[in-house]
This record gives C-alpha cells, sequence and structure tokens, in this order.
C-alpha cells in the first residue's frame, strides 16, 4: 500500500491525461454531482440525501471524496443515453462504430464497482454487445472506498460495499483519511494500477494502514441505517405476486422511470430509426428504455403491464428476484439512487419489508 | 423532372394560435429537403397554392370551437389518407379549453360590444373528439424534430417514433439536475410526455406540462406528494393544471377535486 497527497492524486489525473485518456470523474454543476471528464477533483462537497430529497452541501474540510452518490452512474459511459448502432445511406449499411477514446473512471464506489461487474456480464457475455466490449476493454479503474454513508445508502446488506470487493475488476483503490486536511491511502490491484502507483510515486504506507482502512470502514458501517433483509428475498417476492401491498404502490408509483435511469445495473433499451432530413441517411438508435414504459412490454399489438401495478412489480421481482436465476445474483448493489431520487419518495427497502408481511 | 408523384402535404388550421405550423416553416433549411419529398400543397402560412384534396398527409392544428369548424373537420378527414393532429390545441383543447370550466356567455358579455355576433360551441375540443386521428404531437409549440420525425417516418412508411414516457425519462438521459428532486421544484416532469428533450429543466426550470399528459399519468400521486411534501396549496394545483392542456378528460376530472366550491348564491336573504 502506498500513501499519496493530494498533489500526487492530482499527478495521477495528470499522467493519464498525458496518455490520452479521457478521465472521468466527479464534477459540480447545478447543485448537483455529475459525472464528467475532468481534469481535477472538486474540493469540499458533500450531499444531503433522504428519500425523494437530495441537496448539495459544502464541507468544511478539503475532502475530494466527501460526497456520496448523485443521479448520475458510470453506466451512461459504457452504455450510453443515446447511441447509433448503424446507418443506412443510399441503401448501404454503414458501420458506425468507432474505436472509442480510452477512458479512466476515477471515484468510482464500491457500490458502482459491482453495478459495473453485474453490466459487464449483460453486455459482454453471450450475446456480446460489441459497442460495450470496446469501451469496456482499455478501462482504467479508479476505486474509492466510502468513507461517509448517505442515509439512503443500504450496500452493507447487498454485500458490496462500503469497503471495496478485491475481487472486482478494477486497478486502484483509493482510501481518504483525515479529510481537513486529505492524504490517500493507495493499494493497486492489477498490473496496470501497480506500474501507475509506482510512475505516481508517493511513499510506502506505514505498517498501520491496514487498520486505518478497516477503522474508517468500520465507521462508515456504523453508519448505514437503512437496510435491505434479503434473506429467501428471490422465492418470497415470487410468492407474494398477489400480495395487496402492490395495489398500494400503485396508488403512489408515477411510472415516470426515474428509478430506472438512475440505477447503474438497468439496462433496457429500445430501437428507433431516425432519417437525417439533409442527408437522407437513416439512422438506427438505441436508447435507454425503462420497465416503467407503455412501450417496453408492448409486443404483437399489446401490452403486457398495462397498469402501474404490474409495471412496478415486475421491476422488483426482476431486480430483487429472477435477476438472481438470471446473473446469480440480485440486481441492486444497494446505491440508494432508486430512493433518493423517486420524485414520490418510493423506498424499496421500505416496500420489499412491506411484502415481506402476510397481507 | 420526378415521374414518380411525389406524395401530398396540406396543412389546415383550425382554433389555435398557429404557432405549431409555424414550426414547419421553421424547419428552414430542412424544409426545402422535405419539399423535395413532399409536395406540399395547401400551406397557407407559407404560400398561396391551394389544391383540392384528396391528401396523402394532413396536418391539423387547433380545436374545434365553432359548428363550422366541426363540418370542416370531418371534411378535411374524408380527405386525408393519415391526419396527424399537431399541437396542444389540436391534442387536448388548447388553453382556450379553459372555458370548458367557465361560462362562456359571461367572458363573451365582458368582452365584445355585441356579443350576440358570436356562435361558438360550449367547449373547446380536441380533433380526435370528432374524427379518427392517426397521430398526434403535443407540444405547445409542437417540436420540430417530432415533425419532421413524423414527416420523414411517413414518406418513409414506417411507424413514426413519437415516445409516450415521461419527460423524466429524456431528462435523465441528458444528464440535467432534477428540479423536483433537489430544487422542491413542483415540475410535472413525471407526469407529462417526452418530446421536449427536457427543456424546461435544461434550464433549471420546473415543467409545467406544456405537452400534455404521459400514457398513463399519475396526476393525483404527484399532487398528493406535492402537496404533502412541497408545501403545494390546492390553488396552485389548480393552476398547474390548467394551462395548455386543460381540456384533457384526465386532467379536467382531477382539477375538480381541487376547485374550491364557488361561493353560495345567498337567495335566502
Amino acid at each position: 500500500m502506498y500513501l499519496w497527497s493530494t498533489q500526487q492524486l492530482q499527478a495521477l489525473i495528470d499522467l493519464l491525461r498525458a496518455r490520452d485518456y479521457d478521465v472521468i470523474g466527479p464534477a459540480v454543476r447545478d447543485d448537483s454531482l455529475h459525472y464528467e471528464r475532468i481534469d481535477s477533483l472538486p474540493v469540499g462537497w458533500g450531499d444531503r440525501q433522504d428519500a425523494g430529497h437530495y441537496q448539495l452541501r459544502e464541507r468544511a474540510d478539503q475532502s475530494r471524496f466527501g460526497y456520496n452518490l448523485g443521479a448520475a452512474t458510470w453506466k451512461q459511459f459504457l452504455f450510453p443515453p443515446r447511441e447509433t448502432l448503424f446507418r443506412v445511406r443510399d441503401g448501404d449499411f454503414v458501420n458506425c462504430r468507432e474505436a472509442p477514446q480510452k477512458m479512466a473512471f476515477l471515484g468510482v464506489r464500491p457500490c458502482e464497482l459491482a453495478a459495473i461487474a453485474l453490466q459487464d456480464r449483460v453486455f459482454t457475455e453471450d450475446p456480446v454487445e460489441p459497442g460495450y466490449l470496446a469501451r469496456r476493454k482499455d478501462l482504467l479503474l479508479i476505486a474509492v472506498n466510502c468513507s461517509q454513508a448517505a442515509p439512503t445508502c443500504f450496500c452493507a446488506s447487498t454485500g458490496d460495499g462500503p469497503e471495496v470487493n478485491a475481487e472486482l475488476p478494477t486497478d486502484l483503490v483509493l482510501t481518504e483519511c483525515e479529510p481537513a486536511d486529505p492524504y490517500y491511502l493507495v493499494e493497486a490491484l492489477t498490473q496496470r494500477g501497480q506500474d501507475l502507483l509506482e510512475e505516481v510515486g508517493g511513499s510506502q504506507a506505514p505498517a498501520s494502514a491496514r487498520q486505518t482502512v478497516d477503522r474508517l470502514m468500520d465507521a462508515t458501517r456504523e453508519q448505514l441505517t437503512r437496510a435491505l433483509d434479503t434473506e429467501e428475498l428471490p422465492g418470497l417476492l415470487l410468492g407474494a405476486l398477489d400480495h395487496p401491498h402492490w395495489d398500494d404502490l400503485a396508488q403512489r408509483c408515477l411510472a415516470c422511470g426515474n428509478c430506472t435511469q438512475v440505477c447503474p445495473t438497468c439496462f433496457c433499451s429500445t430501437a428507433e430509426d431516425h432519417t437525417d432530413p439533409i442527408t437522407v441517411e437513416v439512422r438506427h438508435n438505441r436508447r435507454w428504455d425503462s420497465c416503467f414504459t407503455q412501450g417496453h412490454s408492448y409486443l404483437t399489438g399489446s401490452v403486457v403491464h398495462r397498469s402501474v401495478r404490474s409495471r412496478y412489480r415486475q421491476w422488483l421481482t426482476h431486480k430483487l428476484a429472477s435477476w438472481v436465476a438470471q446473473f446469480g445474483r440480485s440486481g441492486c448493489t444497494g446505491c440508494g439512487r432508486c430512493i433518493t431520487w423517486c420524485p414520490v419518495a418510493i423506498d424499496l427497502t421500505v416496500e420489499t419489508e412491506a411484502l415481506r408481511a402476510a397481507p | 423532372m420526378a415521374s414518380a408523384r411525389l406524395p401530398t402535404l396540406a396543412v389546415f388550421k383550425f382554433a389555435s394560435c398557429d404557432g405549431c405550423q409555424l414550426s414547419l416553416l421553421d424547419c428552414e433549411e430542412e424544409l426545402l429537403s422535405i419539399a423535395q419529398r413532399l409536395d406540399i400543397v395547401n400551406f397557407p402560412e407559407a404560400s398561396r397554392r391551394w389544391e383540392p384534396g384528396p391528401y396523402d398527409i394532413a396536418l391539423v392544428e387547433g380545436s374545434i370551437t365553432t359548428i363550422e369548424d366541426r363540418q370542416r373537420i370531418s371534411v378535411v378527414r374524408k380527405q386525408s389518407r393519415v391526419l396527424v393532429a399537431i399541437g396542444a390545441c389540436a391534442t387536448a383543447g388548447g388553453i382556450q379549453a379553459l372555458r370548458n370550466s367557465a361560462n362562456v356567455d359571461a367572458y363573451a358579455r365582458s368582452v365584445y360590444p355585441h356579443p350576440e355576433y358570436l356562435s361558438s360551441l360550449a367547449s373547446s375540443s380536441p380533433i380526435s373528439a370528432h374524427v379518427a386521428v392517426d397521430y398526434e404531437l403535443h407540444g405547445c409549440p409542437i417540436d420540430k424534430h417530432q415533425l419532421l420525425a413524423v414527416l420523414l417516418a411517413f414518406v418513409e412508411g414506417r411507424r413514426p417514433p413519437i415516445a409516450q414516457e415521461s419527460v423524466c425519462m429524456e431528462c435523465k438521459a441528458r444528464g440535467h439536475s432534477c428540479v423536483l428532486v433537489q430544487g422542491g421544484e413542483p415540475c410535472l416532469g413525471p407526469i407529462t410526455q417526452a418530446g421536449c428533450g427536457a427543456l424546461c429543466p435544461a434550464y433549471r426550470r420546473p415543467c409545467y406540462g406544456c405537452f400534455g399528459v404521459k400514457e398513463h399519468a399519475r396526476v393525483e400521486a404527484l399532487m398528493n406528494h406535492l402537496q404533502a411534501h412541497h408545501g403545494m396549496g390546492d390553488d396552485e394545483v389548480l393552476r398547474s393544471l390548467s394551462t395548455f392542456n386543460a381540456g384533457s378528460e384526465l386532467l379536467i376530472r382531477i382539477a375538480e377535486r381541487y376547485r374550491r366550491p364557488p361561493p353560495q348564491d345567498s337567495e335566502d336573504s
């Protein structure tokens, strides 16, 4: 393990940029935290979150990772909200997949790393999505352990945080210590990460560094106030398809799709053809879809999930139950975005608990 | 000269401000390209040319507010292979549908010196209330890109991509900050149909619903939350539902629940 100063953290960004990486990381814009191409990290930002509520706040310290999560997810870079898959010009197909720009994600949280690993399964196992694979192939991942949790976080319940799971694909793992005047404990998990670590330099971390990380992670676990009881959850949910609580949910849910758009693992898409009015070239575009839209379940002239009740049930049972059969684990990594960004503050941990109770 | 006949396009106007058909003129550069693929035979805002029907595609702007218009729209329908209602007036009755829940005679008396010369229907209604409509483009005004997409899809013989989902879907895809969750503003995005590209939220303004209600819009669920958690009063809810799409049956039904009972007539005194 190495010890980095804030200057060395900046040196990492500069080094990656010099090597033609787009460094994607946190940026503050319009009173919110976004993931964008950056050349430095924002300093001293935190947030207040609860169901249906988000507020960016200034911290009294120099923390670079003192915020939790915003609405943005890394999936927007690997599985973009809109993408042209191919074009047709004068009857000929034109491949428009260009070699992607190399990317480095800086500040990936443990729950987000788990989500990337999940989308890797969706898009790079049979069948392979070539666009995703091309962007993912050279992706450099720099993860950050969470030194604080938001009230909406419940990653301990899903086993995805607050500490990075070293089994997951990541090059470097940072832990921010002493936010008033921060330093970083840095660990490399790949050869590529090790090379970067040595190039940036820094000093060897003291022997107590491991205990420091453990202490910080224990403190974050203490802050986790939300929980999702995952015990026997798939069977329980799939056995509760007629539970009256779905009707209660349907009274509140707007079927607006926000939860699915901010979910780091949701992968549904739809495709549309657009003709350029001037060149008359047709573009076949893929864009994010949601199981909350009518079009999502439109099949041979009719809609399968007509009611809001059935759409919400589809989302929750897929995410927490049938996902397990499909991908070997739940589709939820406990990030809590669906709770924060639901306009009417629907909380899947609370709803799931209600569905556990006998009707 | 092209040997094949181009499909014909006609534009018709009913009770409206002309803003939606102006979107066609606003296409400017693209308009020339459209004119090479469609024969624009009737478009009074752009040309004096006026050809008799039948037409391959008709763009119909405006709502039905008079007996004459009610007759005219059925003629337009009979003459048009594909009829596209464009804009909030044609799809939901428009801002003029505010009179549907008011006393029109009282309005007429207060505005016109000779209200007896007026002749209008009791309500302002969308085109679909009178004739079959093939496609509807929402918005006040409509979005030029959606209009182009419909025309080009028609020329190429495929279904036009008109999403019926919420504005939130576009807003999140574009990475805008949420004006409701983080701004506490009464944004109507979750109940409003996409198509504008989340224009207002892009400028940190709450959506005021000019694109009308989305499919399965949960108006009351959103209003319940805005009232309980964002301090919205009945008057504000009523006002937010009484704009460009006030003639929407769903909005009328829900608005009634927030309307204060009119003051009692003091007949007894």
